[in-house]
C-alpha cells in the first residue's frame, strides 16, 4: 500500500503533540492503554481525541493528491439589484480569465463565490459546479483548501523561519518527497521573476515586497495541489507577471485574476466584466487588443530598465 | 432557541466574526443577541451595539472567567428566551488554553487567526479541540502557504471540526457560518447538560485570596513543578 512510505510513528506523532515517552516503538494501542486519564486531561484532551487525530494525520497525507477540476461553471445569480444575471462561465484548466469593474462592484465577490464553492447562499445567489456536479456538504468544507489558493498583494510571510525552512514546511504538509529538488527550484524559479535574488538561508520576513510575491506564486504553482487560483489584485510589485502568469499555465491550473492593471487583464484571454455586483459581459481578447498589450508590455519593459538604472546609480538620458 | 458558544484567544477576531456574521444575516430578521465574558473590562459591547446587535456583558473580576461563564450560562439563557432571541453567541477569551466553555449538543466554535503562529493550535486545549467549527481568520494577510500549514495543524489536533476561513475585516467568510449557526440544534433549556470537557480545577490557597509566597500557604490543590 502507498501509504506506509509515510507512515508516521505513533511516537513521533504523540512526542510532537507534546507527550513525554519512555519507549519507543510501540504501537498507538499501546501507548494509550499506557497513557493516565488524569495527563490526558492535564493537556486538555482524551484517548478518543489523540486516536482520532492520528488517523486523520495518516489520511490527510494518503488523501493527497488531491482532486482533479476539469471544468468550473459559475451559474449566474442576481447583480445587487436583484436582477437576474444574464451570463453563466465555464472555465477550463491552462486557462487565465481577468474579472474587471469599478471599484466596488463585485469583483472580489465572484472570487469569494467560488471559494465557497457557492450553492445560491451568498449574496449573488450564484452556483459553482465543478466537473458538471454540485459539490456535497462534506466536501465543501475540505475541498476549499485542496481546490483553491489564493494571492493577494495584503499577504505577506509571517512565520519565523528562513526560506528553506518554510518551503521544508509547506512541502511537508502536502506530502512532497524529494524536498531538497523542490526547495532548489522554488528558490530557482523566484529569482527568475524577481530579480533581486534571495537565498535557503534568507529570513522570510527579511524578503522584499517583490521577492515574496514571487516566492508566494512559485510557491503556488508548484507546491499548492489546488487546481485552482484566484488572484485579488495582485499588483505590480516589480516582479515579471508574464513569466509569473506562464508558470501558473503551465501547471494546468484555473486562474482568476480581479484586477485594475491593464497589462493583467489584458493577459487573459478572455475577461470578465462586473457591473453593480452582476457578471455582465465576457470579452474574448482579440489580436488588436494583443499589439496594444505588447505596447504595454513594452512600456512596463522600458520602466523596469529604468528602474534598474536608477537603482544601479546610473544616469537617466531621453532618447 | 439556538445557543453557540465562541471562544478563542484575544484578538482572534471573535467579536469580528461575530459581527460579520450577524450583518450576513441581512434581510432575513435573525434576532441575535451576545453575551460577552471577560475578566475586567472590554469594549466589545459598544462595537456590537452600533451594529444594532443586542448585548449583555458579564465581568468574572478576579474569579476564572470560564468557571464565571457556567456558573451563569443557564441563567443567560433564560434571559435570551424571555427576551425572544432566536440565536443567543457567548464570546469568551480563553485566557488560559486549558479551558474551554464548549458544552455538548451546543454549536461550539473557536476562533483563531493566522498570525498566532503555526505552533499555535498545539498549544490551545479543549477550546480547540472539541469545537464544532474552527474559524480561521486574518488569511487575508498571510500567504497562502502558511494558510495550508496552519489549517493542517489545526486538523491534526481538531480532525473532526468544519474548517472555516473568514476574513474579520471584510466578513468574506462569515455568511457560511451564518447558515452553520442557523442549523444549530434548537433548545428550550440547558437542563442535563453537560460541558465538553472539565474546567480547570482550582482550589488551593490562592484562590481564597492568600497572596503570600512560600509552601507554608500552599493549602488544597496543588501541583508540584517538576525541574529534573
Ligand atoms: N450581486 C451582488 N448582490 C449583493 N451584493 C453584492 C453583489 N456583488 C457584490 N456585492 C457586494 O458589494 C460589495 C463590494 O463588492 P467587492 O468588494 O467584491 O468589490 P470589488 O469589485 O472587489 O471592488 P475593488 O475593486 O475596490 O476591490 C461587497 O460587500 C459585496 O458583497
Ligand atoms: N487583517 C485582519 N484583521 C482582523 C481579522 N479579523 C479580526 N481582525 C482584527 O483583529 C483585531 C482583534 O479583533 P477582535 O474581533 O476584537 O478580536 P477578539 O478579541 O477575539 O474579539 C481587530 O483589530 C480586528 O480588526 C482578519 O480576518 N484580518
Ligand atoms: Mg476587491
Ligand atoms: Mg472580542
Amino acid at each position: 500500500m502507498q501509504c506506509e512510505k509515510h507512515f508516521i510513528e505513533p511516537y513521533d506523532f504523540l512526542t510532537e503533540m507534546g507527550f513525554e515517552l519512555l519507549e519507543k516503538n510501540q504501537s498507538m494501542d499501546r501507548y494509550m492503554a499506557l497513557m493516565d486519564d488524569d495527563i490526558l486531561e492535564d493537556m486538555g484532551t482524551n484517548k478518543e481525541m489523540l486516536v482520532a487525530g492520528y488517523e486523520a494525520a495518516h489520511l490527510q497525507l494518503v488523501e493527497e493528491p488531491g482532486v482533479r477540476v476539469n471544468s468550473i461553471l459559475i451559474k449566474g445569480g442576481f447583480n445587487k439589484d436583484g436582477e437576474k444575471e444574464a451570463i453563466d462561465i465555464l472555465l477550463k484548466p491552462g486557462e487565465i480569465v481577468s474579472i474587471v469593474g469599478p471599484t466596488g462592484s463585485g469583483k472580489s465577490r465572484l472570487l469569494g463565490d467560488i471559494e465557497w464553492l457557492a450553492r445560491g447562499d451568498t449574496p449573488t445567489g450564484r452556483w459553482i459546479v465543478i466537473n458538471g456536479a454540485l459539490p456535497d456538504d462534506a466536501q465543501r468544507y475540505c475541498f476549499e483548501e485542496k481546490l483553491i489558493s489564493q494571492l493577494s498583494q495584503n499577504m505577506n510571510f509571517v512565520m519565523d523561519a528562513n526560506v528553506e525552512e518554510f518551503i521544508e514546511m509547506h512541502a511537508q504538509s502536502r506530502n512532497i518527497q524529494q524536498i531538497d529538488g523542490v526547495i532548489e527550484a522554488v528558490i530557482n524559479q523566484a529569482n527568475a521573476l524577481a530579480g533581486e535574488p534571495f537565498t535557503r538561508e534568507t529570513p522570510l520576513t527579511a524578503l522584499s515586497g517583490g521577492q515574496s510575491r514571487a516566492l508566494m506564486i512559485v510557491d503556488v504553482a508548484f507546491l499548492c495541489k489546488s487546481p485552482i487560483v484566484l488572484i485579488d489584485e495582485i499588483e505590480n510589485a516589480g516582479i515579471d507577471r508574464r513569466k509569473a502568469l506562464d508558470l501558473l499555465v503551465k501547471t494546468e491550473k484555473i486562474i482568476m485574476i480581479a484586477t485594475h492593471d491593464p497589462v493583467l487583464a489584458l493577459m487573459a484571454n478572455r475577461r470578465l466584466v462586473i457591473k453593480n455586483g452582476g457578471m455582465h459581459q465576457i470579452i474574448e481578447s482579440n489580436e488588436a487588443e494583443k499589439k496594444v498589450l505588447k505596447k504595454l508590455e513594452a512600456m512596463d519593459q522600458e520602466m523596469l530598465t529604468i528602474r534598474n538604472a536608477l537603482r544601479n546609480g546610473e544616469m537617466i538620458y531621453s532618447e | 432557541m439556538r445557543l453557540i458558544t465562541v471562544a478563542g484567544p484575544p484578538s482572534s477576531g471573535k467579536t469580528s466574526v461575530i459581527g460579520k456574521t450577524f450583518e450576513a444575516f441581512g434581510k432575513r430578521s435573525v434576532e441575535l443577541a451576545v453575551i460577552k465574558f471577560d475578566c475586567l473590562s472590554t469594549a466589545d459591547e459598544q462595537y456590537y451595539e452600533k451594529k444594532g446587535i443586542k448585548t449583555k456583558l458579564g465581568l468574572s473580576g478576579s474569579l476564572c472567567p470560564d468557571h464565571y461563564f457556567v456558573n451563569n450560562i443557564d441563567t443567560c439563557f433564560h434571559w435570551a428566551l424571555k427576551e425572544k432571541v432566536d440565536i443567543l453567541v457567548t464570546e469568551s477569551a480563553g485566557l488560559c488554553n486549558r479551558c474551554s466553555p464548549h458544552i455538548k449538543e451546543i454549536l461550539s466554535v473557536c476562533v483563531i487567526d493566522n498570525l498566532s503562529g503555526y505552533h499555535t493550535p498545539k498549544k490551545i486545549g479543549p477550546m480547540l479541540k472539541f469545537a464544532d467549527i474552527v474559524v480561521i481568520t486574518k488569511g487575508d494577510i498571510v500567504s497562502q502557504a502558511e494558510r495550508e500549514v496552519f489549517a493542517f495543524n489545526v486538523k491534526r489536533v481538531n480532525p473532526k471540526a468544519k474548517i472555516l476561513h473568514i476574513n474579520g475585516i471584510t466578513g468574506q467568510g462569515a455568511a457560511e457560518l451564518g447558515k452553520l449557526f442557523l442549523e444549530a440544534n434548537d433548545y428550550e433549556s440547558l437542563d442535563d447538560m453537560k460541558l465538553r470537557f472539565t474546567m480547570p480545577a482550582a482550589l488551593c490557597s490562592y484562590c481564597l485570596g492568600e497572596t503570600m509566597i512560600g509552601r507554608d500557604y500552599h493549602m488544597g490543590n496543588v501541583k508540584n513543578i517538576k525541574l529534573d
